[in-house]
Formats: C-alpha cells, sequence, structure tokens
C-alpha cells in the first residue's frame, strides 16, 4: 500500500460558533435511552480561567456522537450513554493546534486506569453530583492537568 | 506510519498556545479492537442538504467577492479514499470578516454570505464547494498581525482517531511567512501540503476560478 503524507492539523480557531456546534449536538442519545445520563464540566487553561472557545466531541460504541462548544463561562454538558467502559472525548479549541484525546471513566477499576500514575488516574474519573449527573472537568495545563492520550 | 506532521502544542509565535498546551507527559493507551476511539462516530445532525455545500446560494442575494470551486479528494494514509465523510467548512467573507460576534474588525459584515457549508464525500472520496474566495483578516497575536486567506475545514474518517481539523491555503499569499499559524507547521514540505493549487480543467469560464485541494487523514487502525 502506498503510505501518502499526512494533511497537517491546524487549530479550530475562535469563529467556528455559526458552523459546527448544532442544536441537538449535546444530546448523543435521546432522553428515553436506558441509563443515559448527563455529563458536564468546565474546560480551564494554565492560568485556571475558563477556555469560552473550545469544542468538545464524544465518541461511544455504536456510533453514538455527541458535539457541544464551550460557553463564556467554558462550560460544556451532554447526554450520553452510560459507558460501559469510558467515553471517548476529543477537544479542540483556539490556541490547540491540533485536537487533545482523553477518555471519562465513572469509576477506577480499568486496566488502563491503573497504568496511569496514581497521582493523576483522579482527572479521568467524572464526579457524581448530588442530582445524578457527573461533573468531569478539563485542565488543560498546570495542577491538576487532565491525561491526555498519545492517539 | 508516515511522519507526524502535525504541529506541536506548544507554538509560542502563536501566544494562544501558550496556556493552553499541556505541560505533563501524554499517556499511550493500548487501543485494542473494541477500543472506542475505533468507533465510526455517526454525525446525527439533519441529513445534508443538496445546496449546503454551496455557500453563495444561502441568501436572497449573491454574496460579493471572488466566485471559487474547491474541489478534491479525501483519502487515507494508504491512498483509498474515505467514501461518504462529512467535510464541515467554515470562513470570513471577501472582506475579511466572519459572521461572527467575536470579530468586531472594521470590516463589513456581507448580508448574503454567512460563511460555512459542508458535504459528503462521494465514492471516489472527492468533494466540492462553491464560495467565494475569503479575504485575509487582522489579529491580536501581534503588531500587525494578519492571518493569510484561508479556509477551514473539518472531516471525519471511518474512526474518531481519524478525525482531523486543518486550514487550506491559497497559493502565492504573501503573509505565510509572516503567520505563526501556519508556520507552527515545522516541515516546508508539509506546510505546502495545506495550499491549494489553481487549476484551470477546475475553473469554469465566464463564472468562477478553480482550486484543488486533496486532504489525507491517516489510516485505519
Amino acid at each position: 500500500m502506498p503510505s501518502l503524507p499526512l494533511t497537517p492539523s491546524q487549530t479550530v480557531g475562535p469563529f467556528f460558533a455559526h458552523a459546527l456546534p448544532f442544536p441537538e449536538g449535546p444530546y448523543a442519545v435521546p432522553e428515553d435511552h436506558p441509563g443515559a445520563i448527563l455529563l458536564h464540566g468546565h474546560v480551564y487553561d494554565g492560568n485556571g480561567d475558563p477556555v469560552p472557545d473550545a469544542l468538545l466531541e464524544i465518541c461511544q460504541p455504536g456510533g453514538i456522537f455527541g458535539r457541544c462548544e464551550t460557553d463564556k463561562d467554558g462550560r460544556y454538558h451532554f447526554r450520553a450513554a452510560r459507558p460501559e467502559t469510558y467515553i471517548s472525548l476529543l477537544i479542540f479549541a483556539r490556541g490547540l493546534l491540533r485536537p487533545l484525546w482523553t477518555r471519562i471513566y465513572l469509576d477506577g477499576d480499568d486496566p488502563f486506569l491503573t497504568s496511569v500514575d496514581a497521582d493523576r488516574r483522579a482527572t479521568l474519573i467524572a464526579r457524581p453530583e448530588p442530582d445524578g449527573s457527573y461533573r468531569f472537568d478539563v485542565r488543560l495545563q498546570g495542577e491538576g492537568e487532565t491525561v491526555f492520550l498519545a492517539i | 506510519m508516515p511522519q507526524d506532521p502535525h504541529p506541536p502544542y506548544l507554538s509560542p509565535e502563536y501566544k494562544s498556545t501558550v496556556l493552553r498546551a499541556p505541560a505533563r507527559p501524554f499517556v499511550a493507551p493500548k487501543l485494542d479492537p473494541e477500543a472506542v476511539e475505533l468507533v465510526d462516530p455517526v454525525y446525527g445532525h439533519t441529513p445534508v442538504g443538496e445546496l449546503d455545500h454551496d455557500l453563495t446560494r444561502q441568501h436572497p442575494g449573491e454574496p460579493l467577492g471572488e466566485r471559487i470551486i474547491v474541489t478534491g479528494r479525501l483519502l487515507d494514509s494508504d491512498g483509498k479514499p474515505v467514501r461518504r465523510a462529512l467535510i464541515e467548512v467554515w470562513q470570513a467573507n471577501a472582506a475579511g470578516r466572519y459572521a461572527h460576534p467575536g470579530d468586531q474588525h472594521p470590516a463589513p459584515l456581507d448580508p448574503n454570505f454567512t460563511g460555512a457549508g459542508r458535504c459528503l464525500t462521494d465514492d471516489e472520496g472527492r468533494y466540492r464547494f462553491v464560495t467565494i474566495k475569503p479575504g485575509a483578516y487582522p489579529w491580536r497575536n501581534h503588531h500587525n498581525a494578519w492571518r493569510p486567506a484561508h479556509i477551514h475545514f473539518s472531516v471525519f474518517g471511518t474512526q474518531f482517531t481519524q478525525r482531523l481539523i486543518t486550514q487550506m491555503y491559497f497559493p502565492g499569499d504573501p503573509l505565510f511567512p509572516y503567520d505563526p499559524i501556519m508556520q507552527s507547521v515545522r516541515d516546508p514540505e508539509a506546510r505546502e501540503r495545506m495550499v491549494a493549487r489553481f487549476d484551470l480543467d477546475t475553473t469554469e469560464p465566464e463564472w468562477a476560478l478553480g482550486y484543488q485541494w486533496d486532504i489525507v487523514i491517516r489510516g485505519e487502525a
């Protein structure tokens, strides 16, 4: 097979809001999907400031796909299927010349998680909230930096 | 595996990377066939409409600017066409202004141009957009900073790991050497792959200039 050289990645930039997000994007599964969960969180930069121009995408088995842009407070939300293992999360933003992959786990019992340094493992585990939803914050840099995947 | 041509996360000349580039080491997961990253994402938006690829026909009037056709093939690194794949594009208008509230620089909006489109590739991986040539625009990265004219492309493959967002540039733009986003790609040959080729055969007489641009994403795992 020939090996063609790849097209390089470039940033999504700040001005994608009229093109990429769509109203039903965050709702990866319908409301009545068995065991659907609500997932939300913030994206923060290396100063701990919210990132108001990130685009997040999730993927799950069966082709389940969701897309949500962060708001002015850096907040995003999804309705997703309760994962058997994890939810794949992809992050684009102004200032990210290439995207970031990470994983959202609901609990810590997984061989991949145990392969991650214990002091960083918690960055991959969503926290249950009193209302039954899950919170997963993304820290791009610095204190509590999320574990990102070499993919 | 082809060489990784992508820019580094930290590219200080592009100032927004400084606080957003991760600093800790990345972790390489073992991607077995069940890995969620290898799922083919089903884009749940409304079906792609017949005119979604034509950015000049979304309003009652015609947009101002130089009408262009941008077409090419979406291939994977094994040379296989990526069929029925979604490509989304967005861009500034001919004056260099985005239809986005965040872009407030003193250039006119065009009521007949939004600057967003999409299409599905055909069985040969081919896509085609009709649009107008975007203008250069100023940004505040450094003194007298201007982005070369570009069209943003967002591309899906058949696995989530193939997801790509990039920018297509126009040949011969004098702003290339001054643009830290384009120059963040360190390999000159890789930068060249982001530049479309003017093509007289794609050009339609009395109507629109034609550009050819192929996109290559990583192969399936």
